[in-house]
C-alpha cells in the first residue's frame, strides 16, 4: 500500500548508508548495550549463573540450611548405586518411549489428514484446545475421566464388558496413562508443527509423483517423510527434550506411586532436593539428567541429520 | 506470503478434490472426526460434570446432561455459597481462597508477559539493527540458553531467590522470566530484520535517535507479532507449575495451578468433590480459552513459525 512513497526517496537516500559502510560503519555499542542491558542481565542472573552454580551443587553436600561443602564426585558415585535413580531412570525412558512414540505417529497422521482434507482454521483450532490448559489440568480432567468408581472410561468399559482398570493406580497401567494424557494434550500442536513442515514441500515434487504413477502410500514415504526430515528432527528434539521433564502430571496425580512406578527423574529430583533436603544429590541428579538430553539431542540431530535438506 | 493466485488456485484445487468422494477419503473424514472428539470431548465433559452435584454423579455416570443441574460447584470454588451447602452437595465444606489466587495468577503471568516482551523486544532490536562489534556471538549465547533445561536452573534459582529473601513472594516468582526468554528475542529479531531498513534510515537521517526510531517506528510497525508473542507467553505463564510451587507455595502467593494441585487432596478420604473440581479447572483454563476464541488465527499461525526455529 505504502509501497510507492518509501519507494521514491530510496534512490536518494541509500547514499548515505553504503558510505557509513565504506568508512567501517560508526558501532552503536554504547546505545546497543543500553537495549540489551535488561536481557542481558536476566540472561547472567538466571540462566548463566544458576548453570555455572548447578555444577558446582552438585560436587557438594547441601541441605539447604548451613552452608554447601565440597566433596568432590561422591554424589555421582552414589547416584550410580542409587537403585531408585535407575528405577526413576527406566520410569522415564519407559513413559518418554510411549509418550514420544505414539505422539509423533499420531502427529504424522493428523498432519497428513489435514494436509489431505482441509486446512479449516476452525478444525485446527479445536485440535490445539488441549495444548492450550496447563498439564495440571489435563491431568485433573482426565483423573476424572479415568476413575476407577465412576469415571466415564471404566463405566464404558464395563458396558462393552471389559474389566475395570484403575489407570492412575494400577502398577503395570500408571505410566502408559500419564502417556496417554500427554499424547492428548499435545497431539493437535505437533500435527501442526508437522503440518506447517510439510506446506514448505513444493508442490510439483507430488506433481511429478503422480504423473509417475505413484500412489499416495509410496508418495508419503518416499517423498513427504525424507522431505519433512529436518523439521521431524527439530520436533523430536524439543519434544523428546520436554517429555524427559515429566513433572506436573505425576506430581498433581500419583506423586510417585503405587510403589514406584511413577516417580520419574524430574519427580525425584525434586523429592530429594527439597523433600529430603538433599540438595547437593538432587542438583547431581539434575546434570545427570542435562547430560542424557544433551546427548540425546546431540545424537538425534545427527543420525535425522537436521542440518540438510534432500532438496536440491 | 502466498499470492491470492496462488490461494485461488489451491482452492480450486480444493473443490474439485471435493466432489471425489472415494472411500479413502471417507475413512480419512472418519479418523480426522474421531481425533477431533476426542480432543473436543473431555472438555464438553468437564462442563457438565462441573454443573452437577457431586452426590448425584454416581446415580448416573454416563448423562451426556449435567446430573442434577446446580451451580453449586462454582459457588463452592468461588466460595459465594454456604458451607452447609456446600456439604450437602457432596464438597469438602473447607474454604477456598479462590479469588486470592486468581488474582496471583493474573499479576504472576501479566507482570511476566509485560517485562518479557518489552525488555525482550529492546535486546531483539539490538541483535536486529544496531552495529556493535560481538553482536552475534551474545546473540548464540543467549540461544544457547534454550538448550539448559528449566529443571537444572531452577534448582540454583531457588537458592538464588532464597538468599534474596524473595522466597514466597510474588516479586522472586516473576523475576526469573522477569527480563528475558531466549525464544522472545529469538522471534521478534526474526520479525525486526524483516522491517523494511529504509524506513528507519529516512527517520534517523531527519535526526531520530535509535530510541525514537525504536518507540516512534519498529515498535508500531510489530503491534501484530508482539501480541501473538505476549499472548503465547501470557498462556505459558498461566500454566506454570513448577516453578510457582517451589517459590510461592504459601497460601498468599499461591497460583491457580498450585490452588488445584491442593484442591484434590482436600477433598476427604471417600469420593473427591468431582464437581467442584470440574468448575475449579473450568474457571481455571477459562482465561486461557477466551484468550484463544479472540485471537485464535494469531495463535494457530505462529505455531509453524515458532516451530521452525
Amino acid at each position: 500500500m505504502s509501497a510507492n512513497t518509501i519507494d521514491k526517496p530510496t534512490a536518494v537516500r541509500r547514499r548515505p548508508r553504503s558510505e557509513s559502510s565504506q568508512t567501517g560503519g560508526r558501532s552503536e555499542l554504547k546505545v546497543a548495550l543500553v537495549f540489551i542491558a535488561p536481557a542481558l542481565i536476566g540472561f547472567l542472573a538466571f540462566f548463566v549463573y544458576p548453570t555455572i552454580r548447578g555444577f558446582y551443587f552438585s560436587l557438594t553436600q547441601y541441605n539447604l540450611l548451613g552452608t554447601p561443602k565440597f566433596i568432590g564426585f561422591d554424589n555421582f558415585v552414589k547416584i550410580s548405586k542409587d537403585p531408585l535413580f535407575w528405577n526413576a531412570m527406566g520410569v522415564t525412558i519407559e513413559y518418554v518411549l510411549l509418550n514420544i512414540g505414539f505422539q509423533t505417529v499420531i502427529a504424522l497422521l493428523l498432519a497428513s489428514l489435514m494436509q489431505r482434507l482441509t486446512q479449516s482454521t476452525l478444525l485446527r483450532g479445536a485440535l490445539l484446545l488441549p495444548w492450550l490448559i496447563s498439564n495440571v489440568i489435563a491431568a485433573m480432567l482426565w483423573f476424572w475421566l479415568l476413575d476407577y468408581q465412576i469415571g466415564l472410561a471404566n463405566v464404558a468399559m464395563e458396558w462393552i464388558g471389559l474389566p475395570k482398570v484403575a489407570f492412575f493406580a494400577n502398577e503395570f497401567w500408571a505410566i502408559p496413562t500419564m502417556a496417554f494424557v500427554n499424547v492428548w494434550r499435545h497431539m493437535g500442536y505437533t500435527a501442526l508443527l508437522i503440518y506447517a513442515g510439510m506446506q514448505t514441500i513444493p508442490k510439483y515434487v507430488y506433481e511429478a509423483a503422480s504423473i509417475d504413477g505413484s500412489s499416495e502410500w509410496n508418495s508419503f514415504w518416499r517423498m513427504t517423510m525424507p522431505l519433512l526430515r529436518p523439521v521431524l528432527a527439530m520436533i523430536l528434539v524439543i519434544t523428546v527434550t520436554g517429555s524427559f521433564q515429566i513433572f506436573d502430571t505425576v506430581a498433581v496425580t500419583t506423586r510417585g506411586g503405587p510403589v514406584n512406578v511413577t516417580r520419574v527423574m524430574q519427580y525425584y529430583i525434586y523429592q530429594k532436593a527439597f523433600g529430603e533436603g538433599q540438595f547437593g544429590y538432587g542438583s547431581a541428579l539434575a546434570v545427570v539428567l542435562f547430560a542424557i538430553l544433551a546427548i540425546l539431542a546431540a545424537v538425534q540431530l545427527r543420525m535425522l541429520r537436521a542440518g540438510e535438506s534432500d532438496l536440491g | 506470503m502466498t499470492t491470492i493466485e496462488d490461494r485461488a488456485l489451491a482452492n480450486a484445487e480444493q473443490r474439485q478434490r471435493r466432489r471425489r468422494l472415494t472411500p479413502g477419503r471417507i475413512g480419512a473424514w472418519v479418523a480426522m472426526i474421531a481425533f477431533l472428539a476426542l480432543s473436543i470431548f473431555p472438555f464438553l465433559w468437564m462442563i457438565r460434570t462441573a454443573f452437577s452435584t457431586t452426590r448425584s454423579l454416581p446415580s448416573d455416570p454416563t448423562s451426556l446432561l449435567p446430573v442434577d443441574f446446580t451451580w453449586g460447584a462454582f459457588q463452592r470454588v468461588l466460595g459465594l455459597g454456604t458451607q452447609a451447602q456446600a456439604i450437602a452437595e457432596g464438597g469438602s465444606g473447607a474454604s477456598v481462597n479462590f479469588w486470592r489466587y486468581l488474582l496471583n495468577s493474573v499479576i504472576y503471568a501479566g507482570a511476566v508477559t509485560v517485562g518479557q516482551v518489552f525488555f525482550c523486544s529492546l535486546a531483539a532490536y539490538a541483535f536486529a539493527r544496531l552495529r556493535w562489534p560481538g553482536r552475534n556471538a551474545v546473540f548464540g549465547l543467549f540461544l544457547g540458553a534454550l538448550l539448559v533445561p528449566p529443571i537444572f536452573t531452577s534448582l540454583p534459582n531457588f537458592i538464588l531467590i532464597k538468599n534474596l529473601g524473595l522466597l514466597n513472594s510474588l516479586p522472586g516468582m516473576i523475576l526469573p522470566s522477569f527480563l528475558m526468554a531466549p525464544f522472545a528475542i529469538f522471534f521478534l529479531r526474526q520479525f525486526f530484520l524483516g522491517i523494511n531498513r529504509e524506513i528507519e534510515e529516512a527517520a534517523s537521517i531527519d535526526g531520530a535517535g535509535p530510541w525514537r526510531v525504536f518507540f516512534r517506528i519498529i515498535l508500531p510497525m510489530s503491534t501484530a507479532p508482539i501480541t501473538t508473542l505476549a499472548i503465547l507467553t501470557f498462556i505459558g505463564t498461566w500454566n506454570d507449575y513448577f516453578w510457582p510451587l517451589l517459590v510461592g507455595n504459601t497460601e498468599n502467593t499461591k497460583v491457580l495451578t498450585v490452588a488445584l494441585g491442593v484442591f484434590r487432596s482436600q477433598t476427604p478420604a471417600g469420593s473427591p468433590d468431582w464437581a467442584g473440581l470440574m468448575a475449579a479447572t473450568l474457571v481455571t483454563a477459562l482465561p486461557v480459552l477466551i484468550l484463544f476464541f479472540a485471537f485464535a488465527r494469531k495463535i494457530i499461525d505462529s505455531i509453524g513459525y515458532s516451530g521452525s526455529k
